[in-house]
């Protein structure tokens, strides 16, 4: 899976972009951010407050029921602020 | 039709290139959004030097072409264009620029106020400020919010 980070999601977690292998069981979004949070402390930090995370799974906006798979490209970023 | 790019764009040629050739435009409207120098309600804080714009090549460009297909689904647009900048910006500097052309005026009106309602709240851009005191991420304001659910269908569903 590739993994994409956005504006202070990417400071935090102090990378751009990276590739992982899920674990077993991992299906969710939610199961997902779960699992990034144990990953390091700019992982925890970054996912503190899931509130103002929001995911794109393949470059759609998606829930924490929505599944995940190795394949996909999941992004991470905070509530948009365009326009 | 969607661009997102670097570079400024021309609000006049960009208006008349979108009814050019098509009779049944009668008309044209726009919206430009612009750099503030001001913190808006927050008297005392530094001015704004610069922002910078981040944005997700690919995701972007299909959210705002998802808003431009909601958008004519719901008006009878003739042409559609929205432009939205990225990179580092200054005061002054145009940021997105969105125009509709229709018939009559209600619908470019409405279409226009629509796309920059749905743009702010769904399209994935971030806007670092910079001051004399440092930089920071934008935060989303609830009225964004409230702005872009005042089009949501209540007759549906």
């Amino acid at each position: 899976m590739t993994l994409l980070y956005f504006a202070w999601l990417r400071t935090r977690i102090g990378q751009q972009s990276e590739t992982v292998t899920l674990p077993d069981g991992v299906t969710t979004v939610g199961a997902l951010l779960e699992w990034l949070k144990q990953r390091g402390p700019g992982y925890a930090a970054a996912l503190e407050d899931l509130s103002v995370v929001r995911v794109a799974v393949n470059q759609d906006f998606a829930a924490l029921d929505h599944p995940v798979a190795d394949g996909d490209e999941v992004a991470l970023f905070p509530p948009v602020t365009g326009g | 039709m969607i661009r997102v790019q670097r570079e400024d764009f021309d609000v006049g040629a960009e208006m008349a290139a979108l009814s050019e050739g098509n009779p049944r435009v009668g008309a044209v409207v726009s919206f430009v959004g612009v750099v503030r120098e001001m913190v808006e309600g927050a008297s005392g804080e530094p001015a704004i030097t610069a922002l910078t714009l981040e944005h997700y090549p690919g995701m972007t460009e299909r959210q705002l072409a998802e808003i431009e297909a909601e958008a004519r689904a719901r008006w009878p647009l003739e042409a559609c264009l929205v432009v939205h900048r990225y990179g580092r910006l200054e005061p002054g500097d145009r940021i997105v620029l969105v125009v509709t052309a229709s018939a009559h005026r209600q619908a470019a009106l409405e279409a226009c106020s629509f796309l920059i309602d749905w743009l702010k709240t769904k399209a994935p851009f971030w806007k670092r400020e910079e001051t004399a005191a440092g930089a920071k991420w934008v935060a989303a304001r609830d009225g964004d919010d409230s702005a872009a659910e005042r089009w949501d269908k209540t007759d549906e569903k």
